[in-house]
């Protein structure tokens, strides 16, 4: 091959390389504008307000400047906690059943279906919430309707398939001879599966749990239309509350100046919460699987 | 080999209740796993059921009318516009994505800190929130590249969302390519670019498509992103830098509007169709790369 060919294929070999790296470096970009944008637009306003009250105020009054979000931080955790408590048990439960239990034609249905409630828009969640759930609480358990509890059945529901997918790979990457050998001391199957297989898996349900927290905790439109948005500090949990996410939404559209940078700095303090949770889901990840 | 396995471990009805007579929890246990799988299926059809019946009766042709109005809210704007922004956003995303995915597999060597970087930043965008996503689609792209609440704003803001998601599937697809291709490529004389295009790119086609094809899901239904980066007006944009609303965002505005509960009804068995639909779409694509 004559010489001067061979160079241009070369320096082609260099520029794509280079293009590929470009690329690969969108994501670090991407991370690293969000954290700038967010962090400078926010924390002057948490300074300006004082970060004590800021994070520990229970009042939220725009109109005179007083910002306090405490009542959303503890909107967002009842709200979450609700979602963890119904839908932890039966995500992991329906994860072992696909894992384990479900005849391979019923699986051809339930995997779809599974991955049918993962697409479905939030905004349809919500209407979901809205038309069902809301009308069940308010004939049910009083109230108005709108409350803690009903955000916590409709989030329970909106992170089933998180759980379900990722505890479900986790259990099928258990090895064979773990269910195997339970069987060989006379478990049943259901023994078996419960204490031999799905100990050593895990690690990998906690990540799916994990997951689940982090999409229950950044749920907005869902929630918006189902949990009441007052801003208060909720008495039970029948009563109403507004959660950070819903909180930059609602007021978003037409907030000004101070207010506008004190939702910013909503944004930052839900920010940080989703990181610690994604580090604990990529330190699960990292050494269980 | 697997079938003859299972046959000799099979047990009948009978056989199995006098099982668990004898050891309670272990029906206790199959009961619970039952009543879960139970539940979620229920739970899906509930959904499904009460979307279908609130929202069949209020479809109607005037929905679709080319014309967006107070007195009759269409839909068509929203429609046209959704996949305005699939088209944007996927032009943006797919090849910043792809190329990302092929730098990872083919060209970083193993154990490169950088590789290591780029998969804890990946796995970071992918757990923010719609909102915190929407947020920042305010501040940068509408307020300091000033580009206001427009299509190219929300389409930024989205690309950068399904970015993660087109980089992992598109990562196992490259994965999936036998390294005898690679090989194969290179010792008939093929640089590193030639095999990326001509071999591992082609090969993994379908993986790509099936990971594009849930980006598109995603797009669709996103609303918290798009409320504060591309706006919320109902008209077909003139150009990139006008505001356009997509049709989740469209349920939105009729929802919080408070007078459209029965079109909002109408639009969600609309958005509660295409998503079927992609995910059908999405698995079939998917089954041809098992069959190979």
């Amino acid at each position: 091959m004559d010489t001067s060919k061979y160079k241009m294929l070369q320096v082609r070999e260099h520029i794509m390389h280079g293009l590929f790296l470009a690329a690969a470096c969108a994501s670090v970009l991407a991370v690293g504008l969000i954290c700038v944008f967010l962090f400078a637009n926010g924390v002057p306003a948490m300074a300006e307000i004082g970060l004590f009250d800021f994070m520990l105020g229970t009042k939220w009054k725009p109109g005179n400047d007083i910002y306090g979000i405490m009542p959303m931080i503890l909107g967002s955790i009842y709200t979450t906690a609700g979602a963890i408590v119904l839908g932890v048990p039966i995500g992991i439960l329906m994860a072992i059943f696909m894992a384990r239990f479900c005849p391979p034609k019923l699986y051809k249905i339930l995997k779809p279906a599974v991955d049918l409630l993962a697409g479905i828009p939030s905004i349809v969640y919500g209407f979901f919430g809205l038309i069902m759930l809301v009308p069940f609480v308010r004939n049910n358990f009083g109230g108005d309707g709108q409350s803690i509890l009903t955000a916590s059945i409709l989030l329970g529901i909106m992170i089933l398939p998180s759980i379900i997918s990722v505890s479900e790979s986790s259990l099928r990457a258990v090895p064979e001879s773990y269910y195997e050998g339970g069987l060989a001391l006379g478990a049943s199957h259901e023994r078996s599966v419960f204490f031999a297989v799905v100990p050593a898996a895990k690690s990998g349900i906690l990540a799916g749990v994990i997951l689940g927290v982090g999409r229950a905790i950044g749920e907005t439109m869902a929630v918006l239309m189902v949990v009441g948005n007052q801003t208060r500090v909720p008495d039970s949990m029948f009563d109403g509350v507004r959660t950070l996410t819903t909180n930059i939404v609602m007021e978003m559209g037409y907030a000004t100046d101070l207010h506008r940078e004190a939702l910013v700095a909503t944004a930052v303090v839900l920010f940080v919460f989703v990181l610690i949770i994604n580090l604990a889901f990529s330190l699960l990840k990292r050494r269980g699987l | 080999m697997d079938a003859n396995m299972e046959a000799i471990n099979r047990q009948t009805w009978k056989q199995r209740m006098k099982y668990y007579k004898r050891t309670p929890l272990s029906f206790v246990l199959f009961l619970l796993v039952c009543v879960s799988a139970v539940i979620t299926v229920g739970v899906l059809a509930m959904l499904i059921g009460y979307i279908l019946i609130r929202g069949i009766p209020n479809l109607n042709p005037s929905l679709f009318a080319w014309i967006y109005n107070t007195e009759n809210v269409s839909m068509m704007p929203a429609l046209i516009n959704t996949i305005l922004m699939v088209l944007l956003s996927l032009a943006i995303a797919a090849p910043a994505g792809i190329a990302s995915a092929v730098y990872l597999v083919e060209y970083a060597k193993r154990g490169n800190r950088f590789v290591e970087v780029i998969r804890l930043t990946t796995e970071t965008l992918q757990g923010i929130p719609s909102i915190v996503y929407g947020l920042f689609g305010a501040l940068f792209f509408v307020k300091a590249l000033d580009w206001g609440l427009s299509l190219l704003s929300g389409a930024f803001t989205l690309a950068i969302m399904i970015l993660p998601l087109i980089m992992r599937t598109t990562e196992e697809a490259l994965k999936s390519v036998p390294d005898s291709y690679r090989e194969g490529s290179f010792g008939l004389g093929a640089g590193r670019v030639r095999t990326v295009f001509r071999i591992i790119l082609p090969t993994a086609i379908p993986g790509i498509l099936a990971g594009i094809i849930l980006a598109i899901g995603r797009i669709v239904g996103e609303s918290a992103a798009l409320i504060f980066s591309a706006g919320t007006i109902a008209a077909v944009p003139e150009s990139v830098f006008d505001s356009t609303r997509t049709l989740s965002v469209h349920m939105y505005c009729l929802y919080s509007e408070g007078l459209y509960t029965d079109q909002a009804a109408a639009t969600a068995v609309i958005l509660l169709l295409i998503v079927i639909a992609i995910n059908w779409i999405s698995n079939f694509v998917a089954k041809r790369i098992t069959k190979g």
